[in-house]
């Protein structure tokens, strides 16, 4: 019933003030409740999985961060070793140190201490921790020292009570002596990999990773930067800058692995040698990056109000200026958080990397642009292929170590976001 | 009187000299013209939005566009620095000359354009940056002043003519955004001023401020006046009618009357000048 067909003698009751609107507004109220309810359970379910992901992760990834070490009195008096003076690289000394008989010298002095069958299961290259140690203290020469080594895989394995079962006794022998233990294992971040796993470090994916994205940023950032810039500030709005949008926005979501056809397909054939290189694999993930930052750019340029474009126009800036006075400062922190989410996505990404060959073994960190390399994701995929149990908490502290290198990146978006954000 | 002296500065010479001297006749009549426009239509695409419009601009007089809304004032307005060429689908036809230069021709340098007839538009739109730097901008890129000495006093001195001086000069250093809207549309207004132009083009300048702001820009606006071109769009009548010496009433897209804003509200000539001073319409 309308109000407008009431006569206005004061009787009518107006119709907000009726028990059927009472009970509409009633309902209204639920279904806000009810949205609000379901807003907070979206939000609590994805926390729940953020939890258990990167909980689980946490469990199994620091098992990856320790080695099974024995403790071996390595007994360096009676030995005729010595450190050549001048030795600056400390590979090329401790590998005097072995033509000197120091492997010998550590395994003798572990089936002393030990016995023979634990002398047995002492990693293969456990006596270069004891030639880093000499060279790096030379005067531990003469002397009985304790040292942490660490112990072959298959011993590893049967002290965490799933390897091979004629070793468990010696394993739990050992460790209810106080002589076999889990030790952190700072080594995997500096080291290379390996096939033991014992043995395997990150740092060659980490510094491939790096290298990677290095190239990926001076390609796709300019580039991706001055396209969003012409296509906003300059291009016609016409039917081929409709058409370059719409290819751009596809490009965008052409599977990461279409990318990777084309880098095998162009860049290697361009330069055949650098195969596993992460100068190719930087320039196919840069294509893959530029259109993300071309579309997250436009936008931010889109978003500078209109009113400081004409305020500079009209003190008499040039369109340049305009540009670069004006328009960039006030779209960087847009542009830069669009580029660390293209970056970060770049940086998960193995599909492109595989076809371009990024999968090798890889036991010498890249030392520059056109080695071979490999990346952390693909690390991660070669490892969790791998067949012995000891590279399962290998895979899990690697995936710690890509996460945490993305949200070191996420962190220095939001800083960055922070920091050049202005109000207007 | 203005032109002879703001000609002999030396950053009006650098400006000009990849254009021809205007030509200035040597012995102007009484009422001077800086700004003339002749048949000028403007269209956004296929719809005209000003029609055969001619107006001549005095040097030392505000002239007061009015208008209802959507009759084409800031259209017209923004015709004559050219701001027009930021919209795609904008057109002008006829003739715009500033002291005898055809703006349109394509001898004439836009931004040079925009330095000599500045523009504050309806809304405050400082720069996000400190008020020191809003101010400093212009000069700095038309190469208007060497060394930091120099900018400084062209700061202060913009900021004086233009009445903020008391009120920032002990922060400017803060962001022109965080002043109130009326010392924002000051700050537009001295920003405007520290290019030296000869034209000022206000676009609404009161509108979005509050009365007693408003009554601070048309007391500055009054002081500017006989030193720089003021052309003034508003939406108020009265404002009109305080603030300047010509109006020119404006209505779906042609000039109806132009004459002494004396004369237009006392004793207008066209019935439809009568009708929207009188609140007929508008």
């Amino acid at each position: 019933m309308n109000n407008l067909d009431q006569p206005a003698d004061g009787t009518h009751v107006a119709p907000t003030r009726s028990d059927a609107y009472a009970r509409r507004l009633k309902r209204r109220y639920k279904a806000e409740r009810r949205f609000r309810y379901a807003g907070a359970a979206a939000v609590v379910f994805s926390l729940a999985v953020l939890v258990f992901l990167l909980g689980n992760m946490a469990v199994n990834g620091i098992g990856g961060f320790q080695r099974t070490v024995i403790e071996v009195p390595v007994d360096l008096s009676q030995a005729a070793l010595t450190v050549p003076p001048g030795m600056e690289d400390e590979a090329v000394a401790v590998r005097a140190l072995q033509t000197q008989g120091l492997p010998e010298i550590v395994e003798a002095s572990a089936r002393r201490a030990l016995g023979e069958d634990a002398a047995e299961e002492l990693n293969t290259d456990a006596w270069r921790i004891v030639g880093r140690a000499i060279v790096a203290d030379p005067s531990l020469l003469g002397t009985r020292a304790d040292f942490a080594l660490p112990a072959s895989e298959a011993l590893s394995s049967a002290y965490s009570r799933d390897g091979a079962r004629e070793l468990q006794p010696l394993a739990q022998d050992l460790a209810a002596r106080g002589l076999l233990y889990d030790s952190f294992d700072p080594g995997f971040l500096t080291r290379s990999d390996a096939t033991d796993p014992q043995l395997v470090g990150i740092w060659s994916a980490l510094k491939g990773s790096v290298l990677t994205m290095i190239v990926t940023l001076l390609l796709a950032f300019p580039i991706g930067v001055l396209a969003a810039l012409y296509l906003e500030e300059y291009a016609p709005k016409n039917h081929w800058t409709d058409v370059i949008e719409v290819s751009i926005n596809n490009l965008a979501a052409v599977p990461s692995i279409i990318f990777g056809l084309l880098g095998l397909a162009v860049f290697l054939w361009l330069f055949p040698s650098m195969r596993s290189a992460p100068l190719i694999g930087g320039l196919t993930l840069a294509l893959m990056t530029m259109p993300v930052i071309v579309i997250t750019g436009r936008n931010a340029i889109k978003a500078v109000p209109p009113s400081i474009r004409d305020g500079a126009l009209a003190v008499g800036a040039s369109p340049v200026q305009v540009v670069f006075h004006h328009v960039l400062p006030l779209a960087l922190p847009g542009i830069l958080t669009g580029t660390i989410i293209g970056m970060a996505r770049a940086l998960g990404e193995t599909a492109p990397l595989l076809m371009i060959g990024m999968r090798a073994f890889v036991a010498t960190p890249p030392a520059g642009f056109t080695d071979p390399a490999t990346v952390l994701p693909v690390q991660i995929f070669l490892w969790s292929d791998e067949i012995d149990r000891g590279f399962v908490e290998r895979t899990s502290a690697a995936i710690i170590v890509l996460l945490g290198v993305l949200l070191l990146m996420n962190g220095l978006a939001i800083y960055l976001r922070n920091k050049f954000e202005k109000r207007w | 009187m203005v032109n002879e002296q703001t000609a002999e500065l030396p950053s009006r010479e650098r400006l000009q000299q990849h254009v021809p001297a205007p030509i200035v006749a040597e012995e102007q009549p009484a009422p001077q013209v800086k700004m003339c426009a002749r048949d000028v239509s403007v269209f956004y695409g296929a719809k005209k939005a000003i029609d055969n419009v001619s107006i001549d601009i005095h040097p030392q007089f505000v002239t007061a566009f009015i208008g209802p809304s959507g009759c084409g004032k800031s259209t017209f307005l923004r015709a004559l620095n050219r701001m027009n060429d930021t919209i795609p689908s904008a057109r002008v036809e006829g003739c715009i000359e500033l002291d005898g230069e055809d703006i349109y021709h394509s001898d004439m340098d836009v931004v040079q354009l925009r330095a000599r007839v500045g523009m504050v538009f309806q809304k405050p739109n400082p720069f996000p940056k400190s008020i020191y730097d809003n101010i400093a901008y212009g000069p700095k890129i038309h190469g208007l002043a060497s060394g930091k000495a120099e900018i400084d006093q062209i700061v202060e001195k913009s900021l004086r003519r233009a009445g903020l001086w008391e009120e920032v000069k002990d922060r400017l250093t803060d962001s022109g955004t965080a002043l109130s809207g009326g010392q924002q549309q000051r700050l537009c207004i001295a920003r405007a001023i520290a290019v030296d132009p000869e034209v000022i083009l206000m676009d609404e300048p009161c509108s979005a401020l509050d009365p007693i702001a408003t009554a601070k820009i048309e007391e500055l606006i009054d002081e500017l006046r006989g030193r720089y071109a003021l052309v003034i769009v508003t939406h108020s009548m009265q404002q009109a009618a305080r603030v300047s010496q010509r109006t020119a009433f404006f209505h779906l897209g042609n000039l109806v009357e132009y004459d002494d804003t004396s004369r237009i509200f006392t004793n207008p000539r066209e019935e439809r000048t009568k009708d929207y001073i009188t609140g007929r319409y508008g």
